[in-house]
């Protein structure tokens, strides 16, 4: 028993799930926003939002929770994208929450993923959102697998897995009261192979570090490549090479660090995706390898 | 390491979409150890993944790699050493992507089930061929047909444990065939295999030469999908309006049903107005026609008030008004049901209140005897009747899943309470 070939394909089918909770969201919520980093995933759901609701506008503004840890062509390409789309972009920055002493850092250098939550809540406050759109996978992170698409946070943020609303069929439920909000994750069925597969497809531009290009990077003893710049200058004793290397996250300069690549084109880098011998996070991500748990820890928080 | 075969790679054969399918097991049946080989052998575990496996399964003090910890969720879960939620997996085998809901089995279990049921195209129910066809099986083979889950596989796992016996197989076999018939199931497959070992799994390996069909992953790979060639009546669920300007009125939504084409006859649900297909459109592109499960913007030859939870439908093959609903519940919630309660009904995109009535009828899993009840307690499936404070468009559940299906919302709490399957309207 062959089957045959069916009328989509399974990157039509991820489109059309992830649509359809977009659309969900503008339905049933009344102020919702997208966050948007200017990293591949949240390219991808501005495309998708494209589909959802062009020739219209987004029923949505755009927010970026900046950690001042942001390569510079990172926030230039966010800006550049939200112009072209002529959508309303809103950045709220952990320098601003620094200041205000909303955010007590340990040291100046210190990874700043963790404390995103805090001008996040901040500015869900701020502007009254009830529900902010994610590019979370379930694929990233073992936790990540069981949450829902529409994901019940509490009037602190928080994320309770022994609480979560069952979610059948196509039927999402966005009931909340007022303080508590909702997380909405159009590409949770998505793996980092189908995000590159439909860069590819549909001929999405990133932003440069995406691709393989020359970098000063610390060769670590076990391996992990740090890039060396002005917010993570070499240790002595490091030892510092120039390497061919990509960027497969982007995010805060402190804790993303690059692999060896010479993929300068999406086809090399989904060629090099499909082969590759280590999971997304566990490669790029130095936060996360402290502990198993730790992703989980954070999502507690409050924590996209 | 060599990397070029992975199984995941770039692939010139069709793409055959994606199937979502869940494992149903007793505990110690097998499920996580099958769930872990499909992934290992398909090559999804990637080498970073299984070195803290690994690591994980040394400090247990398992001498091998326990490849059940890949399904293990959360932290609290990981402490008890038992998952208790649904959790999805994904892996691909280069012509077709998987995603696996696995709902692990004991007190939740049937919420759980059918939780994770409803989405699912295909059901893998485990049995143990020690211990044959158990409560446990015959519950989950209701559930399955309940949710109507379309393709059916029972797996009989250990294989290896009863020496590849053909005979312990065929017995099993027998047994869940003529509990099958009871329930009204049909189209069941069979398959034996060991989830440790990999027979049947991937590869065929030696050791089941009696068995001459499909391994399990060319069953998973060639399973038909639900895409519109069923000839089921058109529907869709209006969910957003898109009115950038004078000339233009798209209604965005998902094709529940069958298939719509330019100059289809439409009738917009509850109104009854009709209109037919102006255009159809998928990101900036037009198309001739779009089937079951795509997402587009429909425009329509006249301008007709169409808001978010209007059905749009075939208008030959129009679904049931309803006033009140004949149903089957599956109660969600760890608060019992309130007898004449009143809750919020999500329908396709409608949202209306409705109102439990009348006597229940609790299906006891076991016995497949209705009882009367009065409360429906978390994990009970009753059938009841509900009435709406405003009309719905229906489809019995049987004939077409999206259009038959809804769930209750607590109005105090939002809690999702419970799902409903409709078997008739009034
Ligand atoms: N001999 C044998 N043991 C198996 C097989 N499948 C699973 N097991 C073992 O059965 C036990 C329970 O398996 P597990 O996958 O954790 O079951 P679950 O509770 O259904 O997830 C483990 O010790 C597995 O190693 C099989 O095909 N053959």
């Amino acid at each position: 028993m062959t089957a045959a070939a069916p009328t989509l394909s399974h990157l039509d089918w991820l489109e059309a799930e992830a649509i359809h909770i977009l659309r969900e969201v503008a339905g049933q919520c009344a102020n919702p926003v997208l966050l948007f980093s200017g990293g591949k995933d949240s390219l991808v759901l501005l495309r998708l939002a494209e589909k959802a609701f062009r020739p219209g506008r987004f029923p949505f503004p755009l927010l970026h929770i900046d950690t001042g840890h942001n390569y510079e062509e990172v926030t230039a390409f966010r800006d550049r994208r939200a112009a072209e789309l002529g959508e309303r972009l809103i950045v709220r920055s952990l320098e601003d929450s620094i200041r205000q002493g909303r955010i007590a850092l340990k040291s100046p250098m210190e990874a700043r993923n963790r404390h995103q939550s805090v001008t996040l809540l901040d500015a869900i406050a701020e502007f009254g959102f009830d529900a902010c759109i994610g590019g979370a996978r379930r694929d990233e992170e073992k936790a990540r697998a069981k949450e829902r698409i529409f994901s019940f946070r509490d009037a602190f943020g928080q994320w309770d897995p022994k609480n979560q609303r069952p979610e059948l069929w196509d039927l999402y439920n966005a009931r909340i009261d007022a303080g508590e909000n909702i997380r909405a994750f159009p590409i949770s069925n998505w793996t980092e192979l189908d995000i590159w597969q439909y860069i590819e497809r549909e001929g999405l531009a990133l932003p440069s570090i995406y691709f393989a290009h020359e970098r000063e990077v610390a060769v670590r003893k076990d391996g992990a490549l740090v890039p060396v710049t002005p917010l993570t200058p070499a240790k002595p004793g490091d030892d510092v090479q120039r390497l061919s290397v990509r960027f497969r996250t982007v995010g805060d300069i402190t804790c993303t660090a690059p692999v060896r690549s010479t993929a300068r084109t999406v086809a090399e880098i989904l060629l090099e995706t499909a082969t590759t011998e280590l999971t997304e996070r566990g490669a790029t991500r130095l936060d996360d390898q402290t502990s198993e748990a730790s992703m989980e820890q954070r999502k507690k928080e409050g924590y996209f | 390491m060599a990397t070029a075969t992975l199984a995941s790679g770039p692939d010139t054969r069709a793409d055959l979409g994606v199937l979502r399918f869940l494992t149903c097991g007793s505990v110690d049946d097998g499920k996580s150890t099958l769930i872990g080989r499909l992934l290992y052998d398909s090559k999804a575990i990637l080498a970073d993944a299984l070195q803290a496996i690994e690591r994980t399964s040394r400090k247990r003090g398992h001498a091998e790699v326990d490849l059940s910890l890949l399904t293990d969720g959360l932290q609290a879960e990981r402490e008890q050493g038992i998952t208790i939620d649904v959790a999805y997996r994904y892996f691909s085998t280069g012509q077709r992507s998987f995603i696996i809901a696995d709902a692990p089995g004991h007190e939740q279990y049937t919420r759980n089930m059918v939780t994770a049921a409803s989405t699912a195209d295909l059901a893998l129910i485990l049995v143990d061929a020690r211990k044959g066809v158990l409560t446990q099986t015959r519950r989950h083979l209701t559930l399955a047909h309940l949710v109507g889950i379309r393709h059916l596989v029972v797996v009989v796992n250990k294989m290896d444990l009863v020496g590849y016996d053909q005979a312990v197989f065929e017995r099993i076999r027998a047994e869940v065939l003529a509990f099958a018939g009871e329930l009204g199931a049909e189209d069941l497959v069979f398959l034996p295999l060991s989830a440790l070992a990999g027979d049947l799994v991937v590869e065929r390996g030696g050791n089941l030469p009696w068995y001459g069909g499909p391994t399990l992953v060319e069953l998973l790979e060639s399973a038909a999908l639900e895409d519109g060639r069923e000839e089921l009546p058109f529907r869709l669920s209006v969910q957003w309006v898109i009115r950038p300007h004078q000339d233009f009125r798209g209604y965005a939504g998902r094709v529940a049903a069958g298939r719509v084409k330019v100059g289809d006859a439409l009738t917009v649900l509850p109104s009854d107005r009709r209109s037919r297909v102006k255009a159809i459109h998928l990101g900036g592109a037009r198309l001739d026609e779009a089937v079951a499960g795509q997402s587009v913007i429909l425009e329509l030859e006249d301008d007709l008030d169409i808001s978010r939870g209007d059905l749009l439908a075939d208008a030959g093959r129009p679904p049931l008004p309803a006033r009140s609903l004949d149903a089957d519940l599956c109660w969600l919630s760890e608060a019992p049901s309130r007898p004449g309660g009143r809750y919020l009904l999500r329908h396709g995109s409608r949202e209306t209140r409705a109102i439990l009535h009348g006597t229940a009828h609790r299906l006891d899993l076991d016995s497949l005897q209705r009882e009367p009840e009065t409360r429906l307690a978390m994990n009970d499936i009753a059938q009841l009747s509900l009435t709406l404070q405003q009309p719905l468009s229906v489809d019995p559940y049987r004939e077409i899943r999206a259009t038959g299906a809804f769930i209750l919302v607590d109005e105090t709490t939002h809690a999702t309470v419970a799902a409903g399957f409709i078997r008739g309207a009034e």
